[in-house]
Order: structure tokens, then C-alpha cells, then sequence
């Protein structure tokens, strides 16, 4: 009997290069603070933003994921026949169906298999996690994982709980086959019970489902699903929660913290942010990505952002191990230690 | 087992040290938001160090009805 062939698994994997496209606009929090009764102190204070990144009309999400994407290819030194995944964390591509990631895998040169992925802030670190074992199987040589959202298309201006904090962005990484160990077990999860404390409105179907004969929009109403959050609930589970999940995912990486070169976790808020290096005690000496301070909680964006910018600051971060943590909507999170290209 | 004032004494401990509100402010009749002007997040920081320091569990439902510093430690002395 003939027998099988399987996939050929290569050893390692790694990122090789990043990518980004930040928006055009840049929105101040006086900009924003009047519908919602508040002022730039409240705002700077409560999240430490001080302007978010935001895209113009004509500026749709497809478009930064393919400028993202693009870079991304470009520094890591393939082509478009070279690549073999391409794979989209976004909650804000306005078609269930077809998906993102077939137009930006036209748009650079591919007709390799790509699809898109719902995990919301943990979007960008699920995809590194599917990208790594493709990779390492021998599925593929070259994945491309890009983190995007144009979340003002899902916004309420004025709304109190998450809508002050959102932007826009892209973010991707070329994750490729290494000669050395560069990406460390992935430790993610979910806890479906807390479905309800991040996330839409209300769904598609009740607009389909509604008489507007009979119950007409009123003066005020947002018809279209936006974004909502039981922000300090979400605060506790981020911060407190997701410290066990980092020092695990340090455990599986076999470092210590003072080994990091960087924490890269989700730019949601700027005091999450602060409260998670506290409380995992880490050194002064690692460098932590603020992106949220002018680019605004970005959700699947803002992790590859943050590494863009930090390795663009401080290019002795290359060769370096850093944390990345995603966390939110679902709730569903996932952290994996990764060797900065 | 702590009592009610011991209870307080370390609640304000915690207080102070996030939103460095003095302890002596910390009494049982005032409202962290409106005497104490602590926010939602920093409420949130205040209630796990609280669930660590006296070994009780403090759910999120709950949070919102602790409005007082009375209403904080008499949870806490009830949930021991």
C-alpha cells in the first residue's frame, strides 16, 4: 500500500519584519470631549490618551491592511509567490463575507490561502499563534499576520464607555521559517461567560427584523451597531487576569522578566497598561509600548503597532525578547514571547 | 479574625496608596466618589488589593454596590 506524504515540519519560525500604516487624521480629546460631557484632563487622566489616530472616509480598513502588509513583505525580503498564508485580525470589516485577507493577498502578488480571524484585541497574537504552527508543521514557509481596524466605522461619538478611546490602524508581521527558536508557546484562551462585557450594541438581525414603519428611527438613535464596554470590569480581568497569563507565558518561554528586551500588551488603556507592569514587577530596563498616547486603543492594530514603533525608537531591540499580550472582546486572550526582527 | 475598625484602618492603607487620598479621610460615612473623588478604575485597583489583603472574594456585581467606605467594610467583615 502506498504510503502517505505529510508535511515536512521546519524546526523554528520568527517574525521577520513589521509593518504599519497609521491613519491621516490625528483627533485631539478636546476634539471629541464635548458630546460626551468630559474635558481633555478626564480623558488624559482616566486613560492617558492624548490625541488617537483616525482614518477619513475614503481611507477604509482594506487600505492600511494592504500598506501594513506591504512594508511588512518588503523588509522581510520575499515576494508575493514566496508567501504562503495570509491571515486578518479584524473585528471592523464591514462584509461578513468575502474576507479581507483575499484582497490584501491580490494586493501583494499571492493567491496563497488567506482568511480572516475574530478575536478582537487578541486578534493580532491568535494570528502569530496560527502563523508560527503553519510555519513549524511545514505548512508554509512565509505567513503574513496583519492586526487592522477602522473602528470609528463602529462608533457611537456619544457614548461613555470605549468610543473616546478608539482609532485606526494596521499592523503586520511576516512570520518565516528560522534557523533559531523565535517564537515561544503561545498561551491564549477565552471565557465566553464575560461574552457580554465588551462588544456591539445589538446584532444585524434586529435591524433586518425591525418595523420601521411601525417604530421609526428617533431623533438621536444609532440604528447601526457600535462599540460597548463595562469598563472596569474589563479593567480588573485585564490587568489582573492577563498578569497570570504573562507570567505563564514567560514560564513556557523558559525566561525570566528581566530577560525581556520589551512588554508589548494591548494598547487599551493607558492605566491597564501601568497597573500590568507593576503588578508583574518588571525592571525598569524593559522598554513598554505606549502607542495608546497619540494612536488610541487601536484593538487588533495596536499590538503590531506598538512593536513597529518601539523597533523604529530603539533599533537595539532587534535580537530581543519581548512579551506580547492581546486581551479583550469574547473575552479571549493570548500572549506568546517573540524574538523582535 | 480583624474587626470592623481594623478593617477600615487597612481599607484606607489601600486607599491612600493608590489615589494617595490621607487615611485619616478614609471614614466609614464617605463616598469614594463623591468625598473621595476615586474613579470606577481606580475603585477596581482598590478592591482587588482589598481582596488580597483580607482574603475575601469581592465580585464585580458587587462593586458597584460598595458606594461607601461603611458599605466596603461591612461586606468585607460579613464575606470573612
Amino acid at each position: 500500500m502506498t504510503t502517505l506524504k505529510q508535511t515536512v515540519p521546519h524546526q523554528f519560525s520568527r517574525i521577520l519584519a513589521y509593518g504599519a500604516s497609521r491613519p491621516d487624521l490625528s483627533v485631539t480629546n478636546d476634539e471629541i470631549a464635548g458630546p460626551i460631557n468630559s474635558s481633555d484632563e478626564w480623558i488624559r487622566q482616566r486613560t492617558g490618551i492624548v490625541t488617537r489616530q483616525r482614518a477619513s472616509e475614503n481611507i477604509s480598513a482594506v487600505d492600511m491592511a494592504k500598506e501594513a502588509a506591504a512594508e511588512a513583505v518588503k523588509k522581510a525580503g520575499i515576494t508575493g509567490d514566496e508567501i504562503d498564508g495570509v491571515i486578518i485580525a479584524t473585528v471592523s470589516h464591514p462584509y461578513a463575507t468575502p474576507s479581507m485577507a483575499t484582497l490584501v493577498a491580490d494586493s501583494l502578488g499571492s493567491k496563497c490561502a488567506a482568511y480572516d480571524i475574530s478575536a478582537a484585541c487578541a486578534g493580532f497574537c491568535y494570528g502569530i499563534a496560527q502563523a508560527d504552527s503553519m510555519v513549524r508543521s511545514g505548512l508554509a514557509r512565509n505567513v503574513v499576520v496583519v492586526g487592522v481596524e477602522k473602528l470609528t466605522d463602529f462608533i457611537d461619538n456619544t457614548e461613555r464607555t470605549i468610543s473616546f478611546l478608539l482609532g485606526d490602524g494596521a499592523g503586520a508581521a511576516v512570520v518565516g521559517v528560522s534557523d533559531t527558536p523565535g517564537i515561544a508557546p503561545t498561551v491564549w484562551g477565552s471565557d465566553g461567560s464575560r461574552w457580554d462585557t465588551v462588544g456591539m450594541t445589538h446584532s444585524l438581525l434586529e435591524i433586518r427584523n425591525r418595523d420601521f414603519v411601525a417604530n421609526p428611527v428617533q431623533e438621536g438613535e444609532k440604528i447601526w451597531p457600535t462599540l460597548r464596554q463595562d469598563g472596569p470590569s474589563v479593567f480588573r480581568w485585564a490587568v489582573w487576569e492577563m498578569a497570570k497569563v504573562a507570567k505563564q507565558a514567560l514560564e513556557d518561554a523558559g525566561i525570566t522578566p528581566d530577560e525581556l528586551g520589551a512588554l508589548i500588551p494591548h494598547q487599551a488603556n493607558e492605566r491597564i497598561i501601568d497597573q500590568m507592569v507593576k503588578t508583574l514587577k518588571l525592571p525598569e530596563s524593559v522598554k513598554v509600548g505606549r502607542d495608546i498616547v497619540d494612536a488610541g486603543n487601536t484593538s487588533a492594530a495596536s499590538i503590531p503597532l506598538a512593536a513597529h514603533r518601539l523597533l523604529e525608537e530603539n533599533p537595539e531591540l532587534s535580537g530581543k525578547f519581548a512579551l506580547q499580550i492581546g486581551f479583550g472582546a469574547g473575552l479571549a486572550f493570548a500572549a506568546q514571547v517573540v524574538v523582535l526582527p | 479574625m480583624a474587626n470592623t475598625e481594623e478593617i477600615r484602618a487597612g481599607l484606607a492603607e489601600i486607599v491612600n496608596e493608590e489615589t494617595g487620598v490621607n487615611v485619616e479621610d478614609v471614614q466609614m460615612d464617605k463616598s469614594f466618589t463623591e468625598d473621595l473623588d476615586i474613579d470606577s478604575i481606580s475603585m477596581m485597583t482598590i478592591v482587588v488589593n482589598a481582596e488580597e489583603k483580607f482574603g475575601v472574594t469581592i465580585p464585580d456585581e458587587e462593586v458597584k454596590n460598595l458606594k461607601t467606605v461603611g458599605d466596603a467594610v461591612n461586606f468585607i467583615e460579613n464575606a470573612k
